[in-house]
């Protein structure tokens, strides 16, 4: 075998076990739901793909049986002149694809029951006690979220990740801001449009815990590639944990090189765009950076959150992310790492 | 010319005749008269070539993409090039290849299957090429100055509207729309009159060859559902350029009105360029069957619902903008339903190889080929029909296998076999049939390798119009595979274009009927004259050449001093009266460039639409002035 | 045939060289482009010990650019300039469409302007923030007049207006 071939070989070898390995992987997938609302929708996907995947394969075979019959009709007919077949012969055929398109209705009929059916289910969620809501605002290119309550003393801002309780049902209320964008997370639930002047309800629950890949699914613009949100889904208990945190205020910073960070924070550009509650620093353009310490990723997700990936996004938004909102301001080597230091202490 | 017709033995003065014909049917000389030609084939071969370049095109850009797409975190293309380059190859594909593709081929071969000489409004035809013309140009112009559009093939506001797509983009996009719908808007006119109104006698409503009745059904499709999509990308362009309010949420306007209203034409869209290849299949299946299609009254009838429910289906793209969830369960009821449509299309032409005697040639893989792809795509769809399926795969993957599968299988396949059926009438050479076994096989493998594994991307949640990903999500084996499916399909199309090219000087040589197919146009020789036919062949049946041939009858009796066709009644296609058509003009192309002045000045300045509107005027003057005689020329060819 | 394919070649090469300034997208600022100038609030051209500042380049390299006016549009909401200028038509600040500038209406003036600030009110945006972006916003605020081609700039922002005459000059579009 040629080296191509060998490469060829491997290729789909390699993408055959991709395509198995995905059946066991949790990471943003249809097919492994981890709640009711994505697992009704698997079950319909499963439904569907077994009779569909049955109704094809049949198709394919009467397509196929029509070549093993090369030189002749149903029965012996020569064909030449006249083209004509016999009655019998397209009385046959008539009963046939008749039987065939009735039986096509009934299956047809059979899948928007199942579908329509599915659908009731995923709107039962919404009629559960106890549940949470979440505002999520989609604006180029990441998630500005915002923990609904009641009591206004429990409503906080948070960006591009959200903790949600298991076992909970979770109220996703969709905003945007400038294009549309679309929320979505295969393994709680189908998408969401976030479109501008309206606000889209999406419900969702997690009966497992885990961190949940998501990503925004309708086309924002140059970054729409890098706009990923993260859903971590906690026991209760360690959701009312974070929770609680999250409602604090940022520390205030303990040793020098990390007040030197909190200054040059202060003295640039950044709090033109960037609120970090507890400091005087309160722009609305930018997430909110209170707790970015304990975030697992930067800049939507696109990179992780580590120091080193942090001082090359602060040095140049515009490498990690290009066409991003993010101003390239040129901070100091000086004050690069006290500054790294300050936002890796917001925890 | 070769005259191949049999010598009609009743039939006084056929030399002349046919002298005649030739001289009034010629093609004025040089450059003046390349530009002024009316003749349907010059015309349809036009389309034909210009979307087949377009498709090649369309084609490099999908390369380029999937070349940035093959590994994580990819370089190859910036975000910017990326998004100009996935919108134009679906804008590419969607309005300059496919629908002028089927166009072209209607254009080419209704007139020939009519059984008449031309279509009903020869200006007019040769006028809604150069309009295509213009869109192509204009397009590409922007597109190799930057200003290639990058939000999408659908464009949707906000993200199109002035604030976010600055610049010109999305108005080049949105203008070069208004140039291919009016060029549609033309073909299906000249094509429902046509096959209204022009056959020739004794074919009836219930002898017409299925392909005529699919562009029948397609020409209404598209005169209904092109003024949509006229009003959607002037919403958009009135928005960008003079500060209207139509889609801006904040001022009142609504961005889902310009997606129903888009969608409005976008759903049927896609059965426009569908339905006229169900047509070829129809001609191509009872050419090597040898036999007419099983069941025509299902077929017709089944084409004429799928043209009508297709009206009803658009809210299937809009599933995840928050509807109402009763709306969106009709919605999916009439989804599911036109697959119904086109089942029982797939079984009439099952039961037709059945109990036919099917002859392998290329053009009967590719239709082996188109049902395979097809019926997996359709399978795919009543997938996507289901809104809480939907849910999780729009947007994403699933949804590019999706429309891949049902447009490239039941269109792009339908095309090639076409191509190899027809191009013996069309050059009057044969293409060679091994090299088009190759052909198809590379073309399936290739397609199949791309498209599939996107069913599983989709599914591991890959969204589209990412320029990339990174390599944690596991997309990174599966997308290099399609890549190189990608290339295996670019070796398909360099495979077809060797043989066209390598056939036309080396082909055998192909009589009139080389397939011994049923239909009209094998009746005329192969290139057909200008004419079509010395003297038009009658229909006493709906497989008018497999008529004995001393039973056919003929048309004789109109005039051939002048372009003379016969008009007959709809239904029962008796002769009505004689119609002179006119000649060779220049007006139409005159016309066209100021009609282009006008639209691609107004993307700049509104008032090219009042100084374009006065140069048009004078363009129609030219076309409409009122001509005494002057189609009548005597025998040295000089006009009485 | 050959004649028609060179005048084809030829067209496509006169079109191909039409490519303009105004869709270019300058994604990533220059590295010359980033300084943030340092306290400019001095008027006087006296200083002891000789000027520290280096001098502002006077053309603006944004001129023309679709994208750059648009991203200086988004700048002038982020950074609040409509907070006294509204949307160009001035509320506590002076309007920002006009034929007097009061400090000058070239792009190097208006720079100037919110580099160093002025008296009364504006404040000076030198030392904080980069450079590339007082020229998007010099850019914006130009485009609000006129002087940028109408084909790079936009007709509506995507808000909600409060003047419809907010982005173009109906008059004869001169500044002085």
């Amino acid at each position: 075998m040629t080296s191509y071939g060998r490469a060829a070989k491997l290729l789909c070898f390699a993408a055959f076990t991709d395509a198995l390995a995905f059946c066991a992987t949790d990471a943003q997938s249809v097919v492994n739901p981890v709640g009711p609302q994505s697992g009704k929708i698997a079950g319909l996907w499963w439904f569907f793909f077994w009779l569909l995947g049955a109704i094809f394969l049949l198709v394919m075979v009467a397509a196929l049986w029509t070549l093993t019959r090369p030189n002749r009709g149903l029965a012996q007919e020569p064909l030449e002149g006249t083209h004509q077949v016999s009655q019998e012969t397209e009385s046959r055929a008539t009963r046939v694809v008749t039987g065939a398109s009735i039986a096509t209705v009934v299956i047809l009929f059979v899948l928007i029951v199942a579908s329509v059916s599915t659908g009731k289910g995923l709107a039962e969620l919404p009629y559960k006690k106890n549940t949470l809501t979440i505002e999520v605002m989609g604006t180029q290119w990441w998630w500005n979220i915002t923990y609904q309550n009641s009591d206004s003393s429990l409503v906080f801002t948070t960006a591009n990740e959200i903790h949600i309780p298991t076992g909970r049902p979770v109220q996703i209320r969709g905003l945007s801001n400038d294009v549309i964008h679309s929320f979505w997370v295969p393994n709680l639930h189908g998408k969401a449009d976030f479109i501008p002047s309206r606000v889209n309800t999406e419900w969702i629950q997690a009966d497992k815990p885990g961190v949940y890949r998501g990503q925004c699914a309708e086309f924002c613009g140059l970054q729409h590639a890098h706009m990923i949100i993260y859903v971590i889904a906690e026991t209760p208990e360690n959701f009312r944990k974070w929770y609680e945190h999250q409602l604090q205020p940022a520390g205030q910073p303990s040793d020098p090189t990390t007040q030197r960070g909190q200054q040059v924070f202060m003295n640039n550009a950044c709090v033109y765009c960037h609120q970090i509650r507890g400091t005087d620093a309160a722009g609305q353009n930018g997430p909110d950076l209170t707790h970015f310490g304990s975030r697992l990723g930067i800049a939507a997700n696109t990179v992780p959150n580590t120091p080193g990936n942090l001082g090359g996004w602060i040095a140049d938004p515009q490498s990690t992310k290009p066409g991003n909102h993010m101003a390239t301001v040129a901070v100091n080597s000086a004050d690069m790492q006290p500054l790294i230091n300050y936002l890796e202490s917001l925890k | 010319m070769i005259q191949t017709q049999d010598v009609l033995p009743n039939v006084p003065n056929q030399e002349e005749d046919i002298s005649n014909l030739e001289r009034v049917w010629r093609r004025g000389r040089g450059l003046f008269g390349w530009l002024s030609v009316t003749t349907h084939q010059a015309i349809g071969m036009r389309y034909i070539v210009t979307a087949f370049v377009m498709l090649l095109v369309g084609g490099i850009e999908a390369l380029l993409m999937r070349i940035q797409l093959a590994k994580p975190n990819n370089t190859f293309l910036n975000p910017d090039l990326y998004n100009q380059i996935f919108t134009t190859h679906g804008t590419t594909m969607m309005f300059l290849f496919a629908v002028p593709m089927m166009e072209g081929m209607a254009i080419y071969l209704v007139p020939l299957m009519c059984g008449t000489r031309n279509v009903a409004f020869p200006r007019l035809n040769a006028f809604g090429y150069w309009m295509f013309l213009g869109g192509v140009l204009f397009l590409y112009w922007g597109v190799f100055t930057g200003a290639a559009p990058d939000m999408g093939w659908f464009a949707y506001p906000p993200l199109s509207g002035p604030q976010f797509t600055p610049g010109k983009r999305t108005d080049v996009w949105a203008q070069m729309i208004t140039f291919t719908e009016f060029s549609a808007l033309c073909v299906a006119t000249e094509i429902v009159v046509t096959i209204l109104k022009m056959r020739t006698p004794g074919m009836t409503l219930n002898r017409i060859p299925l392909y005529v009745w699919s562009l029948l059904i397609q020409s209404f499709m598209v005169i209904f559902a092109m003024p949509a999509i006229v009003v959607a990308s002037s919403y958009l362009l009135s928005d960008r350029t003079i500060g209207t309010h139509f889609v801006n949420p904040a001022e009142g306007g609504d961005p889902l009105l310009y997606q129903h209203i888009f969608w409005f034409f976008g759903h049927p869209e896609v059965y426009i360029i569908f339905i006229p290849a169900l047509g070829f299949v129809s001609a191509i299946v009872s050419a090597n069957a040898r036999r007419e299609v099983f069941g025509y009254p299902a077929m017709v009838l089944s084409q004429i619902a799928n043209g009508f429910i297709a009206f009803g289906l658009w809210v299937h793209h809009m599933f995840a903008t928050g509807l109402p969830q009763i709306g969106e369960a009709f919605f999916t009821a009439s989804s599911m339903m036109i697959a119904i449509t086109s089942g029982v299309q797939i079984f009439c032409w099952i039961a037709t190889l059945w109990t036919g005697r099917p002859r392998m040639t290329t053009s009967l893989y590719f239709v082996y080929g188109f049902i395979a792809i097809f019926v997996l795509g359709g399978m795919t769809g009543v997938m996507l029909a289901s809104v809480p399926l939907d849910l999780q795969v729009h947007d994403t993957y699933f949804v590019i296998a999706h429309f891949h599968y049902v447009l490239i299988g039941g269109a792009v396949f339908p095309l090639f076999g076409a191509f190899y059926h027809w191009f013996p009438k069309m050059t009057g050479r044969l293409m060679s049939e091994r090299l088009g076994r190759w052909n198809f096989w590379v073309l399936f493998i290739g397609f199949n390798l791309t498209f599939f594994p996107m069913h599983i991307l989709g599914l591991k949640g890959m969204p589209r119009r990412v320029y990339t990903y990174p390599p944690e999500v596991g997309w990174g084996s599966i997308s290099q595979l399609a890549t190189l499916g990608a290339f295996i399909i670019a070796i398909g199309g360099i495979m077809f274009l060797a043989n066209v090219f390598m056939s036309r000087k080396t082909g055998s040589v192909a009589g009139n009927n080389p397939w011994e197919a049923d239909s009209l146009e094998w009746a005329a020789s192969s290139p057909p004259a200008p004419y079509n036919f010395e003297y038009l062949p009658v229909a006493t049946t709906r497989t008018p050449m497999w008529v004995p041939r001393e039973e056919r009858a003929f048309v004789t009796g109109l005039r051939t001093d002048r372009r003379e066709v016969l008009v007959t009644t709809l239904m029962d296609a008796e002769p009505h009266h004689r119609y002179v058509l006119p000649g060779s003009s220049i007006w139409p192309f005159i016309t066209a460039i100021t009609v282009t002045i006008g639209f691609i000045g107004s993307v700049f300045n509104p008032w090219y639409i009042i100084s374009g509107s006065i140069l048009t005027f004078f363009g129609l003057l030219g076309w409409f002035w009122p001509r005494r005689s002057t189609e009548i020329r005597d025998e040295a060819g000089v006009r009485a | 045939m050959f004649f028609r394919s060179l005048s084809a070649l030829t067209i496509g090469a006169g079109l191909f060289l039409t490519g303009c300034q105004r869709e270019k997208r300058d994604i990533r600022p220059s590295p010359t482009r980033l300084a943030v100038y340092g306290d400019a609030a001095k008027e006087s051209a006296l200083r002891p010990g000789g000027p520290i500042n280096p001098q502002p380049v006077v053309t603006n390299p944004y001129n023309s650019s679709g994208y750059d006016i648009s991203e200086g549009q988004r700048l002038f909401s982020w950074y609040n300039c409509n907070g006294c200028h509204a949307n160009g038509g001035g509320a506590i600040g002076p309007p920002l469409i006009k034929q007097q500038w009061i400090y000058g209406g070239e792009p190097a003036n208006i720079f100037d302007t919110i580099i160093k600030g002025r008296p009364n009110g504006m404040p000076a945006w030198g030392g904080r923030i980069p450079e590339y972006q007082v020229w998007q916003i010099v850019a914006y605020v130009r485009s609000m007049n006129g002087q940028q081609p109408t084909s790079a700039t936009p007709t509506r922002p995507d808000t909600i207006e409060t003047n419809p005459q907010t982005l173009r000059n109906r008059t004869s579009g001169e500044t002085k």
